[in-house]
């Protein structure tokens, strides 16, 4: 499905990845843990395609094609999803259109028909159904006044919606209550198939007691520094993360 | 560069000499006096230049360098040619234009309730002359604005709209204002005048355009009279050609208890330049200016509004909303002027653009002079580019640069279409802005 080697990243021409390698096969949820600073938003955003972020290096295979080579609405059509830590809000554009857009275009892609507005709503008032979400919201502007746990799960409203091959969620669990967290949790299990995966960005154990990963992964000073199951995240919870930093300080 | 414009003031003078060889027997109507009148009034002035205040960021060389005539009367329009300007249903007026002569066989008598006139100003003349004079060229002031002065010393025909009090016409009037741009370089001079009576209420559409390529110039005045608690809705559409200057001057009084809306809609012409005044001129008023400008390449488009809040209690409300890409160049200047015993005045007042390309240029400034004590006036002007992360967001979602563009550039023009009050005008124009955002976007649909 995903096979990153050897990437290296930076931002505004400060180094963020540096060398992180990591595989992931068909049907595995894979978390990446880490502590503040060490790229795991990088990486999220860097698979998505964010322009403002420059590869320096490394390569990254998707379904066995250059995935660094497409545009980030190329990523998506192709099945690569990114919930964002910060979703965006669009003022003026209304949620059903942009839900709508975005699905068509995904359609599109794969040779399937669109959608119309009827067929649409059926749709989509499953969807919303799953994330408990009001259908009030598809007429407001995406994301405008949302609140966090609202935004969080719109994300997971989208995720439902196109249904990608590779989710990858970066902190979708931060600053939510127990209730959202469940509902976001319960939004990305039901999508899990052996086609898919999923890559879970978090800095808290919390969220993988829901979405119960194959593969823990610990990123420090931009790459991966200790890999194992999802015992590893227990074992952070109980050590937090300074154990982690000092062995990347000793390493670099 | 003073040279050419005096002489360019010269040969619009030599001009009007001509015109008034032709005019014969029209000569003799009143209308010739308040054409005389003019005549001197702009020959006083000549040409606005750049030193005067008004006209800093809007170089009229395009007018001076290129000698204009009046244009003459005879265009014949297609209704084929006519058909996609058109949105309203059988039921509503229109009267049609062609280089400022009235074409009957083009326009349409709708239906009208009883008492209301929608005539040609020539027409309107003949029939209602005191109503006609009493209100023509009363409320500009021709000692001051050139412009205006030459569209009156040129004033042939115009659209007259007269609402008796208490009248209420339930579909939109449309008039359309619209240039053939014959081989030679010409102008034309639309006038309007609307008396909308005490509690009277219509729609009144008003279409500019004409055809690519080819330069002329429009050069429009309307005068609009609101009554006491009339209720009146005044939407113009500048959709002129790409080599065309329309040049454009309304003024609106407004009586105790009424209600203005005025929309303007910019998509067209090489240079254009448009002003708005409105007189609250009673108490109880509530007026609601909003304006949409959109250029691309080498367009200039220049938007100026005067609020006069004269008397106490009374309402303004004004947004307008700009995108330009390539290197067009716009113009926003928005005063609103609060007298001292306009107490209690709430006005309001807001300028947005959005720039799509590094050489695009707005010149923005709001200007309000208060001077009651008890009022509650604000004003803000921004100028932006489209979100980066908004355009990743909706690409990260599959949407390609160009439709992720589209859609926000759309969101930030919705604002503005949501605010018309037909569905069918509605319609159309979404139609117009869209085809325009597109070609602001880069072509891309």
């Amino acid at each position: 499905m995903l096979e990153i080697r050897d990437l290296y990243a930076s931002i505004d021409s400060t180094p963020i990845l540096r060398g992180l390698s990591l595989k992931v096969n068909p049907g595995e949820v894979h978390a990446i843990m880490g502590p503040n600073g060490s790229g795991k938003s990088t990486l999220a955003q860097v698979l998505a395609g964010h322009p403002a972020y420059e590869v320096t290096g490394g390569q990254v295979l998707y379904q066995g094609r250059d995935l660094l080579e497409l545009e980030p609405e190329e990523r998506a059509r192709e099945g690569i999803f990114l919930a964002f830590q910060y979703p965006v809000e669009i003022p003026g554009v209304n949620t059903a259109y942009f839900l709508r857009s975005g699905l068509n275009e995904v359609r599109k892609h794969r040779g399937l028909e669109e959608v119309d507005a009827i067929d649409f709503l059926a749709l989509i008032r499953e969807k919303m159904n799953l994330v408990e979400m009001d259908e009030n919201f598809l007429k407001r502007a995406v994301n405008e006044g949302f609140s966090g746990g609202e935004k969080k799960r719109h994300e997971i409203l989208q995720l439902a919606v196109l249904e990608p091959r590779l989710a990858i969620l970066d902190e979708t669990d931060s600053g939510l209550d127990i209730d959202a967290l469940r509902v976001v949790a319960n939004g990305v299990n039901k999508l899990r198939s052996p086609e898919r995966s999923a890559i879970v960005v978090t800095h808290y154990q919390r969220l993988l007691e829901y979405i119960v990963p194959d593969f823990v992964h610990v990123l420090a000073r931009g790459r991966i520094v200790r890999s194992g199951g999802k015992e590893l995240a227990l074992e952070l919870e109980a050590k937090g993360y300074d154990w982690i930093k000092e062995e990347a300080t000793a390493s670099a | 560069m003073t040279s050419t414009r005096d002489s360019a003031t010269d040969q619009y003078l030599s001009r009007f000499r001509a015109f008034e060889q032709t005019l014969n027997g029209q000569a003799s109507t009143p209308l010739h006096p308040l054409r005389r009148q003019a005549i001197a009034q702009f020959a006083a002035q000549g040409f606005p230049t750049s030193r005067d205040e008004e006209w800093r960021y809007t170089n009229l060389a395009p007018l001076l360098q290129q000698p204009f005539a009046p244009a003459p009367k005879g265009a014949t329009l297609s209704t084929e040619a006519l058909a996609p300007l058109l949105f309203a249903g059988p039921q509503s007026p229109r009267l049609v234009f062609l280089d400022g002569h009235y074409a009957p066989a083009l326009s349409a008598a709708g239906s009208l309730p009883q008492g209301v006139v929608l005539l040609n100003l020539e027409a309107g003349l003949r029939q209602h002359a005191d109503l006609v004079l009493s209100c023509l060229n009363h409320q500009i002031q021709g000692e001051r604005h050139a412009l205006a002065a030459l569209n009156t010393a040129f004033l042939q025909d115009g659209a007259f709209l007269h609402l008796p009090a208490g009248t209420e016409v339930a579909h939109p009037i449309h008039l359309l204002f619209l240039s053939t741009a014959p081989a030679a370089p010409s102008f034309s001079s639309p006038r309007l005048l609307v008396v909308a009576g005490a509690r009277s209420k219509a729609m009144l559409v008003e279409t500019c355009a004409g055809p690519d390529g080819r330069p002329y110039l429009s050069n429009a005045l309307a005068e609009v009279v609101v009554g006491e608690e009339a209720h009146f809705d005044y939407c113009k559409i500048q959709q002129e050609g790409d080599a065309a200057l329309h040049l454009d001057h309304t003024l609106v009084r407004e009586g105790r208890g009424s209600r203005f809306t005025a929309h303007s809609l910019s998509l067209g012409a090489r240079l254009s330049r448009n002003q708005l005044d409105t007189m609250l001129d009673g108490e109880g008023i509530e007026s609601t200016l909003n304006g949409l400008y959109l250029a691309n390449g080498e367009q200039h488009l220049d938007h100026h509004t005067l609020v006069e809040h004269a008397k106490a209690h009374c309402a303004s409300h004004e947004l307008y909303k700009g995108i330009l890409g390539g290197r067009s160049t716009g113009v926003f200047r928005g005063r609103i002027h609060v007298w001292p015993q306009a107490q209690k005045t709430d006005a309001y007042q807001a300028n947005r653009n959005l720039l799509l390309s590094p050489e695009a240029e707005i010149d923005t400034k709001p200007q309000l002079e208060i001077y009651a004590d008890d009022v509650k006036c604000s004003h803000g002007a921004t100028v932006g580019r489209l979100d980066e992360e908004a355009l990743y967001y909706l690409r990260a979602r599959g949407l390609d640069l160009g439709q992720a563009r589209g859609v926000l550039t759309r969101a930030f023009a919705d604002q503005l279409l949501d605010r018309l009050g037909d569905d069918a005008l509605r319609a159309h124009l979404e139609g117009r802005v869209a085809a325009k955002l597109t070609a602001l976007n880069g072509g891309r649909p």
